[in-house]
C-alpha cells in the first residue's frame, strides 16, 4: 500500500543490515523507461534464478517466452520452469491513479490496499487465514499508469493460491470496516507526512512540473479526498478498471500452457470484457523555472528536470546510452565522477529518463552540505552543458553499450518474479515477446553522432530546478 | 497491499534463507551442497554452486566491522570500506569499477558492527579477474591525503543524508547508546561527525594493516561455479597474498546487568504522527545457549512478525488504535544482540494507548505462552519464506558469510531448519518470560514538536 509512506513503514531499521552501503544500490533497470517503475519493488522480493540472456552465452540461455491464448480469449506470457517449485504471476491493468475521479484522489491506492481484505462467501480475517494456509504472497499496487497485482505461489498449492486470486480479482467485498481500517493507514501515512519537507517539496515540484495534470496529484489522496470514498465508489472503480481489453499477464513458474490457459479463465475469466476508462492528456513538463524551497535541514537536496524521451521515439537508446554516461547506475558516470570522485560533493547523484505513459523527462537529483549547494549546481550544470555540446567519447560508447547489454540479464531476469516483471512491461511496452533477442542489436546500432544528437537535443534546454534547503541566498544559481 | 512490516519480513526472510542448503538438491546434482575449505594463507573460502543462471556473486567478507573499532575513532570500519574503491599500486582509481561495467555485473560493498564485506555479481568467465581485482586491494592500496580527504567528505554527505536528516534516525541512534551501555554496538556504525571529521591517513593505515589479511577474510562464492575450479582460482589469486599477523580473539565488553527501565525522546517539529519503541538486550545466534536463538526468532514471528501476528491483529485489526505495531530480532550479531518491539497510533489514539497494548501482548505471552497452532504456522511461514528464497544466491551468499563472520560456521547455516523445527511452545513462553522484562528495558519515543514535555 503506497498510502503508508517507506519512511514510516520502516522506523527502526537497524544498521545492522546494511545501511552502510557505499552507494545507493543501483537501480536495476534505470534508464530504460518504464521498468524502473517496479524495479524498487523487486529489489525486496525473494527472487529465483531462472534463465538469463547474456549476448556472450545466448545460445545457451535463450529465454523461451510462450504466448498463451486461453479460450475466453486472455492472453499471458509465459516461461516455463520447473527449477524451483513455484509459480509467479504478475498483471497489470491499463488506467492506474491517474482515473481517481475528481474530488476522489487515492481511489485507486485504496482500492489496492483491499485486496486481501474480504472476497467472495470470505471476511477479512477468513481470506487472510486461508491465504496463510495456502502459502502464497498476494500483492497490488496502484501505479500512476496501471493497477497491478503479483502472487508467488508454492506449486504444490497452485491451484488454492489460483482460487484465491479469482475472489480477490473478480469478487472484492469491500466490507466497511476493511475500508475503514485501511483507510485509517492511508491517513496516517498522509498526516505523517504533513510537515515532512522532503514530501512538501516533492508535491510542489510534481505541481510545478504538472500543472493541473494528474500526474501532479498525490496518489494516496489527500485528508478530505479519502474521506469522501464510499463502498460504491470502490465498486464501480473495480468495475470501470479490472476488465478483460486493459489486462496484461505474466506468469513464471512450474506451470505449463495449457494449465495456465484454465487458470487465466478462472482467475480472469469472470471479468467484464471492456474497461470505461477516462482519457487522460499527454503532458509536457514545465521546464524552465527555479523553485525555492527553504527549510533548516542538514542538507540542500537539488532536483533538475530535463526533456526526456518517448518509449517508443526511434532515439530511445540514444537517450538511454547518453543518461547512462551522464549519471546511470555504475559507478563510472561522469556526474559520479566530478561530484562525487573529484569533489566529494554528495553520496550519491545520480541521472534517470522518466518514461510514464503521458509525460517523460530526464531527471537529476543529489544532495549536498548546504553551504556547498551553489558550487555542486554548477558542477552538474557544466556537466549536463559539456554533454550537450559534446557528447560522450567513442570510448565511453563503447564501454556503455556492453555494460547495457550485460546488466539486462543480471538486473532484470535474476528471479521468476523479476523475469514476470520484466515481461509485462514488455508487453505495456509493446515491444513484443522477441525483445530480448532483438535488444542488444539495438544498442549496438546506435552511433556516437545519435547519442551527441539526443543529448543536444535533451540537455539543451533550460531544466525545471528546485533547490530545497536553509535559506542561505548562495544556494541559488548564480 | 504491502504490510508495514515488509522490511522486517525481508530481515526474517534473510534468517531463513539459510535453509536453502540441504533443499536445493533437486536441480544439478551438487546444487546448493556446499564446500567450504582454508587456503593456506588462512583465507577461509565457502562455494555455494547454483547452476541455473550462468552468474556468480563474488563476496570478500572481513572479520572487522564498527564494534572493532579504536576508541576514538568511530566510522573508521565504514570508511575504510569507501577507501578500498581507489587506485592500488596496481591499478588506477576506477579501474576495478569499469572492469565491473564493461561487462554488465554489478558491485558494491557494505560495513556493519560485525563486518565488512565486498561483492560483485558477474558472468561465471569474470570471476578469475574479480578475484585478481579483490585480491589485489586486499593489501595495495594507495592511501594519500587527497584521496582521504576528498572520501571524507563523502562520508560526512553520507551521514548528512541517511541520519541528521532523518529524525528517525537521529533518534534510533540515540536509543542505540542508550541501550547499549558497555557494548560497542552503542557507536553508530556510520560514525560520530566529529569523530568522522578527524579520521585521517595514520588511522585509515592502521586499520589497513590489521585487519585487511587474508586469514581474517572469508570468501563467498555462489553461483555458476566448480567447487574445484574455485578453489584453483583462489589458490592463483588470494593464495599469493601473505597471511598477516595472528589477530587476537574478538573478546569486547559486554553490556552490565540492566536495572532500569530507559526511555530516550525526540521531538521534531517534521514529526506529525509519533511512535514508539522497546528494545531489550537478548543473546544472538553466537552468544545463546542452544536453542534460545531459535525460539527468539520464532517469538519475533508471532508476537509481531506481520499480518497474522498478535500486535498486528490485536492494535491494528481488533482494537483500531495503531497504523503499524510489530516486533523483531537481529540474531546474526557477534555479541548480545536486541529484540524490539514498536508501534505507531492511528486516529484518536494516543502514543500511550498503543504502547499500553503493546506491553500487554507482550507480558501476555511471556506469561501464557504461544498456542501450538501459533507455533506451527510461524514454523511453516519459515519453511515456505525458504522455498521463495532459495532461488536467491546473492541472498544465500550473505547469509553464509554474515554467519560466518559472526562466529558461527557452514554446519549452524545447514542444521537451522532442524533446529527452527525442535523449538517448543514451552522455550518460546521462556524466552520471553526470561528477556522481555518491561522494568528493564529501554524506549524510544518520537514525538511531534507540539508534544514535547507530555
Amino acid at each position: 500500500m503506497r498510502g503508508v509512506p517507506a519512511s514510516h513503514r520502516r522506523p527502526f531499521q537497524h544498521p545492522s543490515t546494511v545501511l552502510a552501503l557505499r552507494a545507493n544500490p543501483p537501480s536495476p533497470t534505470r534508464g530504460e523507461g518504464r521498468a524502473a517503475r517496479v524495479a524498487t519493488q523487486l529489489v525486496t522480493l525473494i527472487l529465483s534464478l531462472v534463465f538469463l540472456v547474456l549476448p556472450a552465452l545466448s545460445a545457451r540461455a535463450a529465454m523461451s517466452i510462450q504466448e498463451v491464448t486461453s479460450s475466453k480469449g486472455i492472453t499471458a506470457w509465459l516461461v516455463e520452469d520447473y527449477s524451483v517449485p513455484l509459480v509467479a504471476i504478475r498483471f497489470a491493468f491499463d488506467g492506474g491513479t491517474t482515473q481517481d475521479p475528481a474530488g476522489k484522489v487515492g481511489l485507486a491506492n485504496l482500492m489496492s490496499g483491499l485486496f486481501d481484505e474480504g472476497a467472495g462467501n470470505l471476511d477479512s480475517e477468513a481470506f487472510q487465514i486461508k491465504l496463510d494456509d495456502v502459502g502464497a504472497e498476494m500483492n497490488f499496487e496502484a501505479a500512476r499508469d496501471g493497477i497491478y497485482g503479483s502472487m508467488r505461489m508454492l506449486a504444490e498449492q497452485r491451484d488454492a493460491a489460483f482460487d484465491l486470486l479469482r475472489l480477490a480479482v473478480t469478487e472484492p467485498r469491500f466490507d466497511q470496516a476493511p475500508i475503514d481500517r485501511i483507510r485509517a493507514q492511508v491517513l496516517s501515512g498522509i498526516i505523517a507526512n504533513e510537515l515532512d519537507p522532503d514530501t512538501l517539496a516533492q508535491r510542489k515540484w510534481l505541481e510545478a512540473l504538472y500543472g493541473t495534470h494528474p500526474y501532479a496529484r498525490p496518489e494516496e489522496g489527500t485528508r478530505q479526498s479519502i474521506a469522501t470514498i464510499t463502498p460504491d465508489d470502490l465498486i464501480a472503480f473495480h468495475k470501470a478498471n479490472f476488465a478483460r481489453d486493459g489486462l496484461h499477464v505474466a506468469v513464471v513458474g512450474a506451470i505449463d500452457a495449457e494449465t495456465l490457459k484454465k487458470k487465466l479463465d478462472l482467475v480472469f475469466g469472470g471479468l467484464p470484457q471492456h474497461q470505461a476508462l477516462s482519457a487522460v492528456a499527454d503532458v509536457d513538463p514545465k521546464l524552465n523555472q527555479q523553485l525555492e524551497v527553504n527549510y533548516d535541514q542538514p542538507q540542500t537536496s537539488l532536483q533538475l528536470a530535463y526533456p526526456g524521451v518517448e518509449r517508443s521515439a526511434p532515439d530511445f537508446f540514444a537517450a538511454v546510452l547518453m543518461n547512462e554516461i551522464l549519471g546511470g547506475s555504475a559507478f563510472t558516470s561522469r556526474l559520479f565522477e566530478e561530484v562525487r570522485e573529484k569533489r566529494g560533493l554528495a553520496y550519491s547523484v545520480s541521472s534517470d529518463l522518466v518514461d510514464h505513459q503521458h509525460a517523460n523527462a530526464l531527471a537529476i537529483t543529489t544532495s549536498t552540505r548546504a553551504d556547498r549547494a551553489a558550487e555542486t549546481l554548477a558542477v552538474v550544470r557544466e556537466v549536463v552543458k559539456r554533454m550537450a555540446q559534446e557528447g560522450p567519447t567513442e570510448a565511453e560508447l563503447a564501454a556503455t553499450k556492453k555494460y547495457l547489454i550485460g546488466a539486462y540479464a543480471i538486473n532484470n531476469l535474476n528471479s521468476s518474479g523479476a523475469i514476470a516483471a520484466t515481461l509485462l512491461e514488455l508487453q505495456l511496452d509493446k515491444l513484443g515477446s522477441d525483445y530480448m533477442q532483438r535488444r542488444a542489436a539495438l544498442i549496438n546500432a546506435v552511433t556516437l553522432d545519435q547519442v551527441k544528437a539526443a543529448a543536444k537535443k535533451l540537455l539543451s534546454a533550460e531544466p525545471a530546478i528546485m533547490v530545497v534547503g536553509p535559506k542561505h541566498g548562495e544556494a541559488k544559481e548564480e | 497491499m504491502t504490510s508495514q512490516a515488509d522490511w522486517l519480513r525481508g530481515t526474517l526472510f534473510a534468517l531463513a534463507v539459510v535453509m536453502t542448503g540441504p533443499v536445493l538438491a533437486d536441480n544439478k546434482p551438487d546444487d546448493g551442497k556446499v564446500t567450504n575449505f582454508l587456503l593456506d594463507n588462512g583465507m577461509e573460502v565457502v562455494v555455494i554452486p547454483d547452476r541455473r543462471a550462468p552468474i556468480v556473486t563474488h563476496m570478500v567478507w572481513y572479520k572487522v566491522g564498527s564494534a572493532d573499532e579504536p576508541p576514538g575513532k568511530s566510522g573508521i570500519a565504514h570508511f575504510f570500506e569507501h577507501l578500498m574503491f581507489k587506485a592500488t599500486t596496481n591499478h588506477a582509481a576506477g579501474a576495478f569499477d569499469r572492469a565491473v561495467s564493461a561487462i554488465g555485473g554489478s558491485n558494491n560493498a557494505f560495513t556493519s558492527y560485525d563486518y565488512t564485506a565486498f561483492y560483485e555479481t558477474v558472468v561465471p568467465q569474470a570471476l578469475e579477474q574479480m578475484m585478481d581485482f579483490e585480491a589485489d586491494r586486499m593489501r595495495n592500496l594507495i592511501l594519500n591525503d587527497d584521496v582521504i580527504a576528498t572520501e571524507r567528505d563523502v562520508i560526512l554527505e553520507e551521514r548528512r543524508s541517511r541520519i541528521d536528516s532523518n529524525p528517525q534516525a537521529v533518534l534510533g541512534e540515540e536509543v542505540d547508546a542508550t541501550l547499549w551501555q558497555n557494548q560497542p554496538y552503542r557507536i553508530p556504525v556510520i560514525g560520530w561527525m566529529q569523530e568522522m571529521e578527524k579520521l585521517n591517513r595514520a588511522d585509515a593505515k592502521a586499520f589497513y594493516d590489521k585487519y585487511y589479511t587474508p586469514n581474517n577474510a572469508v570468501l563467498v562464492v555462489a553461483g555458476d561455479v566448480e567447487p574445484q575450479a574455485v578453489k584453483a582460482l583462489a589458490e592463483k589469486t588470494y593464495g599469493k597474498v601473505a597471511r598477516g599477523p595472528d589477530l587476537p580473539p574478538r573478546i569486547r565488553p559486554v553490556e552490565p546487568e540492566q536495572n532500569t527501565r530507559r526511555t530516550v525522546t525526540l521531538a521534531d517539529a517534521r514529526v506529525s504522527v509519533p511512535n514508539f519503541s522497546t528494545q531489550w538486550v537478548v543473546p544472538s545466534y553466537h552468544t545463546a545457549k542452544p536453542g534460545e536463538a531459535e525460539a527468539l526468532d520464532l517469538l519475533a514471528e508471532i508476537l509481531g512478525g506481520g499480518s497474522r501476528s498478535r500486535l498486528y491483529q490485536q492494535l491494528v485489526v481488533k482494537q483500531g488504535i495503531a497504523a503499524e505495531a510489530g516486533a523483531f530480532f537481529q540474531g546474526t550479531m557477534l555479541d548480545a544482540t536486541n529484540f524490539t518491539v514498536y508501534g505507531a497510533p492511528r486516529g484518536d489514539a494516543k502514543l500511550a494507548d498503543v504502547q499500553a497494548a503493546v506491553e500487554a501482548e507482550v507480558a501476555r505471552i511471556a506469561s501464557e505462552g504461544v498456542t501450538s497452532g501459533e507455533l506451527e504456522k510461524a514454523k511453516d511461514r519459515f519453511v515456505r519464506s525458504m522455498i521463495f528464497a532459495r532461488d536467491k544466491q546473492d541472498s544465500m551468499a550473505n547469509i553464509y558469510g554474515a554467519t560466518l563472520a559472526t562466529g558461527g560456521n557452514v554446519r549452524d547455516v545447514e542444521e537451522w531448519p532442524g533446529r527452527i523445527r525442535k523449538v517448543t511452545a514451552d522455550e518460546v513462553r521462556q524466552v520471553a518470560a526470561r528477556y522481555l522484562n518491561l522494568n528493564h528495558s529501554t524506549s524510544g519515543y518520537l514525538l511531534p514538536q507540539t508534544q514535547a514535555g507530555n
